[in-house]
Order: C-alpha cells, then sequence, then structure tokens
C-alpha cells in the first residue's frame, strides 16, 4: 500500500472578519496564491508541474469564491498549466476533508502529490450566503429539524450541563493557549505573511486573538442565541427533538464561540516516491481518516464517533494518541469531544484554538492538520488526532503520526 | 350561455359579470361554475376588442362563498389526477381574464372568503361594500386546506411572503373591510352598491390598459424574493417559528402554505401556479386531517348552528329579561355576554356589593375593548347599563330565564332557586351552569323540574365559544329548544348530551389529564409528557392544565364519584393518577397554581419550571439525551391520551349521554382541548389507520402495556369486527 505523507504544511495569519479586519481588502484569490507561491519557495526542490491536483475547501464557493477558485489561483500562481484545481464543500470540515481526499489519492496510488487545504475571506463572502437548502427550503429544513449552530452548541451544553462557566474557563484557557503559543513562536514555521502588491506586509500575525481575556470579561457578554431560539422559534424545533430537556440553557456567546476571520491553509501530500523525487522530506503520514453523520439538530456531537471510527480503522486507541485538536467551533463542541474520548485538557488543543485565533471555515480543517505538524515535531511526540464537527450533523477526523 | 355568471356589456363596453348560482343561496365554486367561468374566460378572450374593462360581482347576499367541500372532502388519492386537472383548468381561466389586457375590478358585495377572495384577487383592483357582515380572507387553512385557486401565489405576490404568510395565509384571518383595507388585501371601500358599482366604472375609464402588479414590467415582489438577503436571512424562522406556534404538533396545511409560498415566490408566476395546485392536491386528495377538519369545522359545525339538536316543532324563542344568581368567575362572565347581545341582566348575589364586584369584571372587558378601539363608549356604557347588581331577590321580578352559577353544592343550589323562583315570570327557564353535578338531582329543588336544564359555560365565558347543554331526566323538549335557544342567542355553540356524572366534556377531560398524571408516577420524564401533550396538539401541556385547574379539584371529584360508586353498590376503578395527585397535595403540599406550587415551581405566581421532586420522588431519569425508544415513547404517550378520551367518548354513546357525533366532535375540541387537526374525538377514532379495526387493535396493545382502561368497549369492538366505522356514513 501506498502510504501517504504530510511534506508540508502552511497558513496565513487569521484576519477579523469583519470590513474592518486586515484581509478584508485582500481578495481570497490572493490568500490562495500567497501560500501555493510560497510552498515552491519553500520547497526548492519541489516541482510544481508535478502537482497533480490542488484541493481547497471552501464553504461559500461563490462571488469572489466562485468559479474553481483552486484552479483560477493555480493560474494566477504562475504554475504550470497541467495542475488542476477543484473545491470541496463538506461545511466546516472542508480544509481536513481536502487533506482526507487527498490522501486517499496518493494512497490509492493513482496520483503523486497532492496539495490539499482551504481558503475562506468571511469578510467578503459571508457565511450562508450562498444559500443552503437545509436551511432555506421550508419543507426540507421543517422534515429535518433544521437549527443554527449556535442552538445546537448550547443544547449539547444543556444536555452535557456545562456550565457557563465551564465554557468560559475554556474559553479563556484558549485564549491563554494561544497567546502563549505566538509568544514562544510555536507557529512561526507554518505562517506566511500577507504581502501586497507593493510588498508591504499586510497582517503577519492572528488578528482575532484577545490575549488577557478573564472570566469576568467573558461574564460581562450576553448569549448570542437565546434571541434566535425564542423568537426564531429554534429552541422549540431542538425541543420537539429532545424530549427530556426542559429548556436550552443559552451559555455561548462571542467570546466562547469560533471567530469569524479570514485565511488559508495549504498542506503538501504525497507518495514516498514522489518526496524522493521532489527532494522533500516527509514529516508525518497520515494513519487513517473518517467522516460520519450524526443527528442533524443536535448537529456537533459528530467528532467523537469520527475519531472512533478512524482510530478503529487505524487499529488504534485513545490512549495511542499524543495530542488531540479538536476544531473550537463552540467550547461546548470541545468539551464534549474530551467527555466522549476521555482525554483531558493538557492534551488538548494545547496551542489555543479558534475561540482565540478565529475559524475561517473551508480552510481551518487543513491549519488544524498542520498546528499539529508542527506541535509533534515541537514536543517529540508521535501521534495526533485531529478532528471538526460539522454543519448538517457530521463529523470528520484524521489521525497523523511523525515519521 | 352561462348558468351561474351572468355576463352583461353595457353601451361603454363595460363588462359586468354577475355570479348568481340559480340553485344555492351563495356562489360557490362547484362544476357548473367552473365550467361557465371557462366558458367566460374564452368568450372574453375572442371579444376583448369589444371590452372596456370588466366588473366582477354577486347577486347574492355574499360575493362568493368559496370551493365546493362536499367534492374536496371525498377526494382520495386516487382523485389526484383529476383534482389537479380541474384546478388548473379554474386557474388558467383566471389567469386568462387577468391578463386580458383591459381593466378588471371586484366590486365584492359582502363576504369574499376563500375561493370568494381569490376571484377577487384575480382582479387588478378591489372595492368592498362597507357591509359590517362582511368577512374578507383565506380561511382554508382552518379546514386544513390551502388556497388553490391562486391565492397563495397571488397573495404572495401582492403582500410579499412574509407578509402573506402571516397576515393572511397560515392562521387564515377573516378581516372587516375596514381592516382588509388597512391591510392591504383590498383597495377602497365603497359605502353602498351603486356607489361601489360606479366606482368600479371610474377606476376602469381611469386605467384603460390596467395588468396585474405582478405583470407589470419593473415588478418587484414586496420584501423581496427568498434570494434577496434580506428575506433570506429570515427564511429558516418560518418553518420554525411555525413550529413553535404549534408547540410540536404538526398541522398539514400551514406546512404545505409555507413551502408553496416560498417556492412558488422563487419562479415566474405560472410556475408558481402549479406548485401551488402540488400542495394543494396533496392536502385535498392525501391529507387525511383536511378530512377530518372539514368534516368537523365545516359540516359539523353547520349541523349544529343549522339546530341538529334542538326539538323540532318549537317556535324560536328568545328571553327578554335574565336573572344570573351568582357573581364570582362565571356568573360575571356570564352576564357579561348576555348584555353584550343586548340582553337586560340581573345579577344577583348575597349582597349588592357582592353582585357589584362581578360586574367590575363587565367594566373591565368594556374598558379594555373601548381602549382598544373595539367598542365605542357608547356602546359600551349601554352594555354596562344593561347588568343591574343586586342582592335582593324580588329584583328577579319578571325575568323570563333563570341562570345560576353559584358555588358547586346541591344544599346551596337549592337554597338559591327556592329563595328566586317565585319572583319569575311563570313560565322562566331554568339553567343551573353546573360543571358535573347531576341535573335530574338538582332539578328536584325547583317546582317546574321540566323547565330546568344545565347550561354549562366554560371559562372564560366572553371567550370559550362552547356551551353544553345538559338535558335531565324531567326536562322537557320545549325547555331544550329554548335553551339552545339562548344559547345560540348568546352567539355561542350549543351541544346537547344527557346527564350523568361529569356529563361529557367533564368526564372526558378527566381522563386525558388522569393519562398525563399516571405516567408521571410510571417515572416518565415529565417533560417527555408535557412535550407528548403539545405534541399530540392539545392546547396546554397537561401538567401545566392540571396546575391552573388545581390538583385539589381531581381529588373531590374522585372522592364524591367513589362514593357515589360505594353507595351504588359496584366497584371503583382507581386510576394510578391519583397516587401521584394524592403524594403532591398531602405529602408535599403542592395543590397548583392557586398555592404556589403543584407540577410546576412558581415565583410570585410566575410558572418558572417543572418542580424537581417529580424526578426525584417518582424515579424518572434525569439524564436528558434523547434515549433509545424516545421517540416511541412520545407516541404512545400522545395515544394514551387521545385514546383515553375517546375510549370514555365510546362509553358516553353507550350509555347515551352521548347521541350526536356532530356535537360530541366539536364539543371535544371547543370545550377541552381536544385537537383540531383530529376532527374531533370521535372523528379521531374513525380517522385512525385502519379505522375502527386499527383503533381496537390500538387499544389491546394500549391495554396490554398499560392497563384494562384501554380494553376497548364491546360495542366499538363489534363494529370493528364488522368493518363498520364508529360514526354510521349517514350522520355525516
Amino acid at each position: 500500500m501506498t502510504e501517504a505523507y504530510v511534506y508540508d504544511a502552511i497558513r496565513t495569519p487569521r484576519g477579523r472578519g469583519k470590513p474592518t479586519g486586515a484581509l478584508h481588502t485582500v481578495k481570497p484569490v490572493s490568500l490562495a496564491t500567497t501560500l501555493l507561491e510560497a510552498m515552491v519557495d519553500r520547497n526548492p526542490g519541489l516541482d510544481p508541474g508535478g502537482v497533480d491536483d490542488v484541493v481547497m475547501g471552501i464553504v461559500e464557493p461563490h462571488g469572489d469564491q466562485g468559479g474553481v477558485l483552486p484552479r483560477t489561483a493555480v493560474l494566477a500562481a504562475g504554475y504550470p498549466e497541467q495542475v488542476a484545481g477543484t473545491q470541496s464543500n463538506r461545511y466546516c470540515g472542508s480544509g481536513l476533508e481536502a487533506v482526507n481526499q487527498a490522501a486517499a489519492r496518493i494512497r490509492s496510488g493513482w496520483e503523486d502529490l497532492i496539495l490539499a487545504g482551504g481558503v475562506e475571506s468571511m469578510s467578503r463572502v459571508p457565511m450562508g450566503s450562498g444559500g443552503d437548502p437545509w436551511a432555506m427550503d421550508p419543507e426540507t429544513n421543517d422534515a429535518t429539524g433544521f437549527v443554527p449552530q449556535g442552538i445546537s452548541a448550547d443544547l449539547i451544553a444543556t444536555t452535557e450541563g456545562f456550565s457557563r462557566r465551564d465554557v468560559d474557563e475554556f474559553a479563556v484557557e484558549s485564549q491563554e493557549r494561544a497567546a502563549k503559543a505566538w509568544a514562544d513562536g510555536r507557529f512561526d514555521r507554518s505562517i506566511v505573511p500577507v504581502i501586497d502588491v507593493a510588498g508591504q506586509v499586510v497582517l503577519d500575525r492572528d488578528e482575532h486573538m484577545r490575549p488577557g481575556t478573564t472570566l469576568d470579561d467573558l461574564a460581562q457578554l450576553r448569549p448570542s442565541f437565546a434571541g434566535i431560539g425564542e423568537l426564531g422559534g429554534f429552541d422549540a424545533v431542538a425541543l420537539q427533538k429532545y424530549t427530556r430537556v426542559e429548556r436550552i440553557d443559552h451559555v455561548h456567546h462571542a467570546g466562547n464561540s469560533s471567530g469569524i476571520v479570514d485565511g488559508a491553509a495549504l498542506v503538501l501530500i504525497g507518495s514516498e516516491e514522489a518526496g524522493a523525487r521532489h527532494d522533500l522530506t516527509p514529516r508525518a503520514v497520515i494513519r487513517s481518516t473518517a467522516v460520519i453523520g450524526t443527528e442533524p439538530t443536535i448537529m456537533l456531537v459528530g467528532p467523537g464517533p469520527a475519531c472512533n471510527k478512524a482510530l478503529d480503522r487505524a487499529g488504534m486507541t485513545v490512549d495511542d494518541i499524543d495530542l488531540v485538536e479538536i476544531n473550537e467551533a463552540f467550547a461546548a463542541v470541545a468539551l464534549k469531544l474530551m467527555r466522549d474520548l476521555g482525554v483531558e485538557r493538557d492534551i488538548t488543543n494545547v496551542n489555543g484554538g479558534a475561540i482565540a485565533m478565529g475559524h475561517p471555515l473551508g480552510a481551518t480543517g487543513a491549519m488544524l492538520l498542520g498546528t499539529m505538524v508542527d506541535e509533534l515535531e515541537r514536543r517529540d511526540l508521535s501521534t495526533a488526532l485531529v478532528t471538526l464537527c460539522i454543519g448538517g450533523g457530521m463529523g470528520i477526523a484524521t489521525v497523523i503520526e511523525r515519521v | 350561455m352561462t348558468d351561474t355568471i351572468r355576463f352583461d356589456r353595457d353601451d361603454d363596453g363595460v363588462v359586468t359579470l354577475t355570479l348568481d348560482d340559480p340553485e344555492q343561496s351563495a356562489n360557490t365554486m362547484n362544476a357548473r361554475f367552473q365550467d361557465d367561468l371557462v366558458a367566460i374566460a374564452a368568450r372574453l378572450e375572442r371579444e376583448v376588442e369589444d371590452v372596456a374593462g370588466i366588473i366582477l360581482t354577486s347577486a347574492k347576499s355574499t360575493f362568493f362563498a368559496g370551493g365546493d367541500l362536499r367534492d374536496l372532502i371525498t377526494a382520495t388519492p386516487d382523485d389526484a389526477a383529476e383534482v389537479a386537472a380541474t384546478s388548473a383548468r379554474m386557474k388558467g381561466a383566471m389567469r386568462t381574464i387577468e391578463t386580458l389586457g383591459v381593466p378588471v375590478v371586484a366590486a365584492i358585495n359582502g363576504a369574499a372568503l376563500g375561493g370568494g377572495y381569490e376571484l377577487a384577487l384575480m382582479c387588478h383592483h378591489r372595492i368592498a361594500l362597507d357591509d359590517p357582515r362582511s368577512r374578507i380572507g383565506c380561511p382554508e387553512v382552518t379546514l386544513g386546506l390551502l388556497p388553490g385557486g391562486g391565492g397563495v401565489v397571488r397573495t404572495v405576490r401582492l403582500l410579499g411572503v412574509v407578509t402573506a404568510l402571516t397576515d393572511v395565509l397560515i392562521q387564515g384571518q377573516q378581516y372587516r373591510v375596514a381592516d382588509a383595507l388597512e391591510k392591504g388585501l383590498i383597495d377602497a371601500i365603497a359605502p353602498d352598491r351603486d356607489t361601489m358599482l360606479a366606482d368600479a366604472r371610474a377606476w376602469i375609464a381611469a386605467h384603460p390598459e390596467s395588468v396585474q402588479p405582478w405583470d407589470a414590467p419593473g415588478y418587484r415582489m414586496p420584501g423581496g424574493t427568498p434570494s434577496h438577503p434580506k428575506l433570506a436571512a429570515n427564511l429558516p424562522a418560518v418553518p420554525a417559528t411555525l413550529k413553535a406556534t404549534l408547540k410540536g404538533a404538526h398541522y398539514d396545511a400551514p406546512h404545505h402554505i409555507i413551502a408553496a409560498a416560498i417556492e412558488g415566490a422563487q419562479v415566474p408566476f405560472d410556475r408558481a401556479i402549479e406548485i401551488e395546485t402540488r400542495w394543494f392536491v396533496d392536502l385535498a386528495c392525501n391529507s387525511q386531517q383536511a378530512t377530518n377538519m372539514i368534516q368537523a369545522f365545516f359540516f359539523d359545525l353547520q349541523a349544529i348552528t343549522k339546530g341538529g339538536s334542538r326539538p323540532d316543532g318549537h317556535d324560536r324563542w328568545l328571553p327578554t329579561r335574565v336573572v344570573v344568581l351568582g357573581a364570582g368567575m362565571m356568573g360575571a362572565g356570564i352576564a357579561y355576554q348576555c348584555a353584550k347581545v343586548d340582553l337586560e341582566v340581573v345579577l344577583k348575589d348575597v349582597d349588592a356589593d357582592a353582585a357589584d364586584r362581578g360586574k367590575d369584571y363587565s367594566r373591565g372587558l368594556v374598558a379594555k375593548g373601548v381602549s382598544r378601539g373595539k367598542v365605542s363608549q357608547e356602546d359600551g356604557d349601554a352594555l354596562l347599563a344593561r347588568i343591574s347588581p343586586t342582592g335582593t331577590a324580588a329584583d328577579a321580578a319578571g325575568c323570563d330565564l333563570l341562570i345560576e352559577a353559584v358555588f358547586e353544592s346541591p344544599d346551596l343550589k337549592h337554597r338559591v332557586y327556592a329563595e328566586v323562583e317565585p319572583h319569575l315570570a311563570d313560565d322562566a327557564l331554568l339553567c343551573s351552569n353546573t360543571s358535573t353535578l347531576p341535573i335530574t338531582q338538582l332539578a328536584t329543588g325547583v317546582s317546574r323540574p321540566e323547565d330546568f336544564i344545565g347550561l354549562h359555560f366554560f371559562s372564560p365565558v366572553d371567550k370559550m365559544p362552547l356551551v353544553e347543554i345538559i338535558v335531565g331526566d324531567e326536562t322537557s323538549d320545549a325547555a331544550l329548544a329554548r335553551a339552545f335557544d339562548v344559547v345560540m342567542a348568546l352567539r355561542k355553540t350549543p351541544i346537547v348530551v344527557n346527564d350523568s356524572r361529569g356529563f361529557f366534556t367533564s368526564r372526558v377531560i378527566g381522563t386525558f389529564l388522569n393519562e398525563a398524571v399516571a405516567a408521571v408516577g410510571e417515572g416518565v420524564s415529565p417533560v417527555l409528557v408535557e412535550r407528548a401533550g403539545s405534541a399530540a396538539g392539545y392546547p396546554a401541556p397537561p401538567l401545566q392544565l392540571m396546575d391552573e385547574l388545581t390538583l385539589t379539584l381531581p381529588q373531590k371529584i374522585e372522592a364524591a364519584s367513589a362514593a357515589a360508586d360505594e353507595s351504588a353498590g359496584v366497584d371503583h376503578p382507581r386510576h394510578a393518577a391519583h397516587d401521584v395527585i394524592d403524594r403532591l397535595v398531602d405529602e408535599f403540599g403542592r395543590g397548583g397554581r392557586k398555592d404556589g406550587a403543584g407540577f410546576y415551581d412558581y415565583d410570585d405566581g410566575t410558572r418558572t419550571g417543572l418542580w424537581s421532586g417529580l424526578w426525584e420522588h417518582f424515579g424518572a431519569d434525569t439524564d436528558t439525551h434523547r434515549h433509545d425508544g424516545d421517540d416511541q415513547l412520545l407516541v404512545d404517550l400522545q395515544e394514551r391520551m387521545l385514546f383515553a378520551e375517546a375510549i370514555e367518548t365510546v362509553r358516553c354513546f353507550d350509555e347515551g349521554v352521548l347521541t350526536s357525533f356532530a356535537d360530541a366532535n366539536i364539543g371535544s375540541i371547543l370545550g377541552i382541548g381536544f385537537p383540531a387537526w383530529t376532527g374531533g374525538v370521535t372523528q379521531y377514532v374513525d380517522q385512525y389507520p385502519g379505522g375502527t379495526t386499527g383503533f381496537v387493535a390500538r387499544c389491546k396493545e394500549l391495554a396490554d402495556r398499560y392497563g384494562d382502561r384501554f380494553v376497548p368497549p364491546d360495542s366499538l369492538v363489534e363494529l370493528a369486527e364488522s368493518g363498520h366505522p364508529f360514526r354510521p356514513t349517514d350522520t355525516r
């Protein structure tokens, strides 16, 4: 069996996903070309003409992110014309989906070298702007019990008994860890600053972080989803399915949910032979991958089952895992995964997560994978589990091992 | 030549289409009308060069009544193709008239509901006659249907998606003319018929090349189409809001309306019409709920108001002067309702002060009505002037109607009858508003038991539409006819039942509540119990309702009923619910809302949540995750409640308490909150999958699982075995 190796993993810094954010003036295609160009610069042996395909997660593939942006970016970055491009969409799991599909294609032996990642400029192409029959088509919405993710996250907190203090403590820790990771230079290896046309630095650091955030600060914030839960009828939708829950405890707010940001990520994945051909050093191998569907209204409980599926497939148990990286879509999602797997906070999201640094939808999965490759090396550990919760009630997971 | 639509062209080329079905007192969308409309559309198209404009009006007292429900209630899945074709043909004719390029004006001379308003919507301008009895709107949803004559497509294009849904389609509001104008359903109001027609002509003259707004170049849907970001942001909440409103009960019609409206808003007009037809046909042919609701809210209600349970051969009677005994909550409400329909009311209590406090209830309602502009100060004052509070029995002199609403004590009732009877008119009708005491027994306290009858009002009297008339052993047909007329005069819906403990409504509602309470005792999560009640379609969750009714009331009723059974020497089956109620009241001091503690906790009168002791003391699992089998548990709980009421109703028929299926259906829905989608408690039996056979089989399952009280009555088993429905077809 051909193995799929991770040869490199890079990302842009994440800009605040608002018109005032640093990356709002940067086109999504430019975020992608920044990384495509950097990948060649960083790996002198890499012949871009040897890349079979560029796969990027894009959750809102329209407007600035429309067409087939990865192919457009390939051309714009000056890659040889034989390099193809495509986008993938598995909502928030898109970036890891791109990685997993690339790994599968390498393992199939049909392709040798693939760039997988994602891009999302949430400030320019807002979340939900592309429409979605799940939410927008009344027949489908009604039949499947659609609720916005924040309601689902609050429902998780309610059924799990996570208090407002529990989720806020998790969020404070996320901020502290992210700040420390930056201060220690733990992201230095993978960050590619975004440079403007004149050569000036637009952004070289995650912009969304709020270092020094305290529990008292967070206590001031009002729940974000109580309003739509009540007025939009979504609490009622959830409670009609969760018939033992008397009322939903709305604990999530802007300070313990993932930040809306702009950013891109790219992972170079290939076979052993391809690595040798392009003079690349393997950093990790992709042991297994998994996706799974779970009940759609609570929606965000997929990571646990997805991780177990990936571990089973790798012939491993959670005890074989050194570090766990769960996308911090909402604090309760991460707390729920830790409970499901029985893992401790000290090996989970060791460098903070999306609560501090943000969640650029299509790119996040690839960013988390890169963070784990860096951190395994830094700590001289072996295995990591990367997972994300996904809209529509899905989960995705990847097991990597250093080589 | 068309039979139901007259075609008159005047010298100016204005064609007046007069709707006037020669075979009916109201125009409906029957087969003859459909043929005629198609013919008219074809003729107008042929002669369009000679047509300057079109006025659509009616020669009846109403404009047009709507679809032919006889046809719709019998439509089955096999009829889908035909119903779709018929619908498409009608709508094609309407579209032809709408797009002739000449002005089309609706002169709405009376009620235009459902199909009637849809005909008006086809017109470019709508003028309504200023008639206080007139109503305008699309009430199809209340019959389990949707406006399938273009009503969804056109209201969406006229008002916008959200406004059409909330103001017209989902609730089926019936607007008075002034409100219809304010809401934009019509364009103008005319004070009289001649002015209305003159205004129609004037509008035609001023708009020689009229088209519908949605056919005009540059048309934009008000509020935007579903792809517009502003509307798109709110769309996901539309079905959710409906779910929240319905509290988990599934109603086909509003669901289909939302789908037809939103899907239709994304495509051109003619394709939207096709989408509307599909959703309509699904309701008309495939929805059991539509059959249930048409039966109950059209045919059964009509049978009742036409006097189905009123003995023949007695002249219509109207009281002139009423004495209401007891100025408590019920007496005060009854007095208000009497005064509201122009009756003179003597409101008597132990003294003038107590009686006057009862009148305060009417003062409050009048003040509220005046402040909201629903009642003029003058009319409100006149209403109040008709209520004379008193503490003196002699003030009842000459009253020809007595309605007693004192405390539920036979002795007290007998005392007040004796006190007031000598002052009444010789032939006064004597009524008691008791909700549980046997009428025959109470009748022993009056000198003319043949004129004594039960009039069971529901609280709050001014809002609740039902009155249960209870016929005692001695009650005469004449008295029943008079009582029936009284209820109709009070603008309430009468049902007629025979005397027995709890009559029909009080007896049946208790069985539903008992199931909910018993489930708590079995260790079912009380949250699940409440959810099940709501999902079944009950207006209030059962434990919440128990707290409102008080837990001590069922304790008293149970004690009385046990005592009665004991003195009669028969076994008294005790429902497991009473173990729970007794513990709550006797062990924990939680008698309901009045105690500030019941199944729920209360903070200063506000319900804060279910009492945690329900889990602790009755064994429910506190884990709130979904458990395997929860969906089945939810269905079982719903059906325990619905079946318990249905089985008790069958017993009421067996015992002769009930004799009318229409009365049972309407009484159950309007009086005790039996879910409307079922079409009422007897319709629930017949509409259950498999009919009586399926119902009986399910009874046996429930009996095995939950107890002998679900064993189906023999009468029903016999019907099931011979393949007969519970309700004979000829009574529909």
